[in-house]
């Protein structure tokens, strides 16, 4: 079977070729000015932020070495082996940090558990399809923003001070921070919910809170749980550092080993939380899809 | 009402008779939500009383935190060379922030690749990058701060260092898995015009991650102007350093200027950041996450 392309007249597609040709050049045109203007802010920000290069490759030795020493023990019976040789001194105050590490964990969960609570009271205010008065949801709004701008460690800096040192403030730095991170997720879960149950709830004569019940919490409870889970597992990396600042943590012993140089112990604490950061991570992860399968189940 | 309810109520047990499961399940359903509740609410009560929460303490807490509020009314740095001071330190962080994402984006975006299953080069390769990956996220930034301070020293470099670091093994997660869900038609028609494998990801994946990179570049340099203002605590540069200094030595009214001066700030990256995030979406019509 013999096929042919019916081929364009030459001038004809000399015209299309150039605008064809035009339009790439346009193209790359734009992307070299963007590609130009974020370097250019890269060279402004390394200027700013006294980037050395010079510095960065003379003393990249340090950064290795120091794994290579955290590794290795440096007092003691066994000083100069490494450390997975001797478990028992590597690991010599395990029982303490176990328990500071549930303290870790308590703190994370009670921050959670806070700052959701209060999350979950608020963000029906904050939602445009359940409030109608505009100061408030907008007032509510604002507070959820200032809530997580600021970082948990300066709230902990603060409240130390109201509260003293210890667990206390670490829990309500994090339930404040909580409370805005998660307040508007949930606000944005509750504008998306389908409008149809509620206003069958309120055309039988239900109060706010009675829709609230049964229109729009068996539409959105699924997805606070998931929002939760996700922010436990970030939380209980902020307990981590909270001791740096005093309020309280297995973050205290870690920046006094880091400080005074106790190297094996750094390695230890290391790999302690990240152990528990990445099993809690798994577990909620597990949750979280369970969650989100029984959502999507008819 | 009443006559309708006296109507139905005969036929419940035959309808329970007939549809046993939309019956006998809602009790278990219910002892389940009611045993998890009860172990929460029992953590609950437990963390309360092994953190040593106590009523009294709570009270004169808040008192106390009362006062310092007052105190911090109005806001105000001090003095003029204070002021420029803090505004450099605000520039510092917006620097590290920038930086220390973008650093991270170019690190992760090759790293990305390896880790994603369909277009790694082994799959032990990609088994192992992964968990490099999640071991590098398990550790906070502060951490990372306070590990490059030793190498680098104190200053702003290492914040920038200690955010890319961080953020390599995040982004080098979100990266592989959106990589993972893209479409694999456009990399099929490459492989059958002939296309290497190079090039089946530079026209077959590339074209389809591209908006969802830029758009979790941009979220996570919002979030790292939020945590950049935190990392100057442990001497990492930035306005932290201003903020933990003004608040350990009771200078209310400066802790109150810098906390407005952040908000600013955020307020400002977080406009930008918009506006770019759906002029870069809009384009391509791609769903960000």
């Amino acid at each position: 079977m013999a096929t042919s392309l019916p081929r364009l007249t030459d001038d004809r597609l000399a015209a299309v070729l150039q605008a064809y040709h035009d339009a790439i050049r346009a193209k790359r045109a734009r992307s070299l000015t963007f590609v130009g203007l974020v370097v250019a802010l890269m060279l402004l920000s390394g200027w700013v932020a006294q980037v050395d290069l010079s510095k960065l490759v003379a003393n990249s030795g340090n950064f290795f070495s120091y794994f290579d020493r955290i590794m290795t023990f440096d007092s003691g019976p066994v000083a100069g082996q490494r450390v997975w040789t001797d478990p028992a001194e590597w690991f010599w105050g395990l029982k303490k940090w176990l328990v500071l590490l549930a303290d870790t964990i308590l703190i994370g969960y009670l921050g959670t558990a806070l700052g959701a609570i209060g999350a979950f009271l608020l963000c029906f205010s904050a939602a445009a399809n359940l409030m109608p008065n505009p100061w408030l949801r907008n007032g509510v709004k604002r507070l959820f923003e200032f809530c997580r701008t600021i970082p948990e460690i300066v709230f902990a800096l603060i409240f130390i001070i109201a509260f003293g040192l210890g667990p206390i403030p670490g829990v309500l730095a994090i339930a404040i921070h909580t409370m805005g991170a998660l307040g508007k997720l949930f606000a944005e879960v509750v504008e998306n919910i389908d409008m149809k149950s509620v206003e069958g709830s309120v055309a039988t004569g239900a109060g706010f809170s009675q829709t609230v019940r049964f229109a729009v919490l068996p539409q959105v409870l699924s997805n606070f749980a998931s929002y939760t889970l996700l922010r436990f597992e970030i939380n209980v990396r902020g307990a981590s550092v909270m001791g740096f600042v005093g309020a309280g943590g297995i973050g205290q012993d870690l920046i006094e080993a880091i400080r005074k140089f106790y190297y094996a112990d750094v390695s230890a604490l290391l790999l302690l939380i990240i152990l528990t950061v990445t099993v809690i991570d798994l577990g909620t992860e597990r949750l979280r899809h369970a969650l989100i399968s029984r959502e999507e189940r008819p | 009402m009443k006559v309708s309810s006296r109507a139905i109520t005969p036929d419940l047990p035959a309808l329970r008779a007939r549809h046993p499961q939309h019956f006998a399940p809602s009790v278990m359903h219910r002892a389940v939500v009611i045993g998890c509740v009860t172990v929460l609410a029992g953590l609950f009560v437990l963390g309360f009383w092994r953190l040593g929460f106590s009523f009294e303490r709570i009270l004169s807490g808040i008192g106390q935190l009362g006062t310092l509020v007052l105190l911090m009314i109005p806001p105000n740095p001090g003095s003029w060379a204070k002021f420029f001071t803090f505004l450099h330190a605000l520039a510092e962080t917006v620097a590290i922030a920038f930086l220390g994402t973008l650093l991270a984006a170019l690190v992760a975006f090759p790293v990305g690749f390896v880790a994603a299953r369909n277009t790694t080069v082994n799959r032990l390769v990609q088994f192992a990058s992964r968990r490099i990956l999640d071991g590098i996220r398990g550790i906070d930034t502060l951490i990372w701060a306070l590990l490059w301070i030793n190498v680098v020293g104190l200053g702003p470099f290492a914040g920038v260092l200690a955010i890319m670091t961080s953020d390599i093994g995040t982004f080098g997660k979100l990266f592989s898995e959106a990589i993972e869900a893209a479409d694999k038609k456009p990399v099929e028609g490459t492989a059958s015009t002939g296309g290497t494998r190079l090039h089946q990801i530079r026209f077959g994946i590339l074209p389809q991650v591209f908006p969802v990179i830029a758009g979790q570049v941009l979220y996570f340099f919002e979030s790292n102007a939020r945590s950049g203002t935190i990392i100057g605590i442990v001497g990492a540069g930035g306005i932290g350093l201003h903020l933990a200094e003004q608040i350990r030595t009771l200078e209310w009214q400066a802790v109150s200027f810098l906390v407005i001066l952040i908000l600013i700030m955020v307020a400002a990256i977080d406009a930008v950041s918009v506006r770019l995030r759906t002029a870069i979406i809009g384009r391509s019509h791609q769903p960000m996450m």
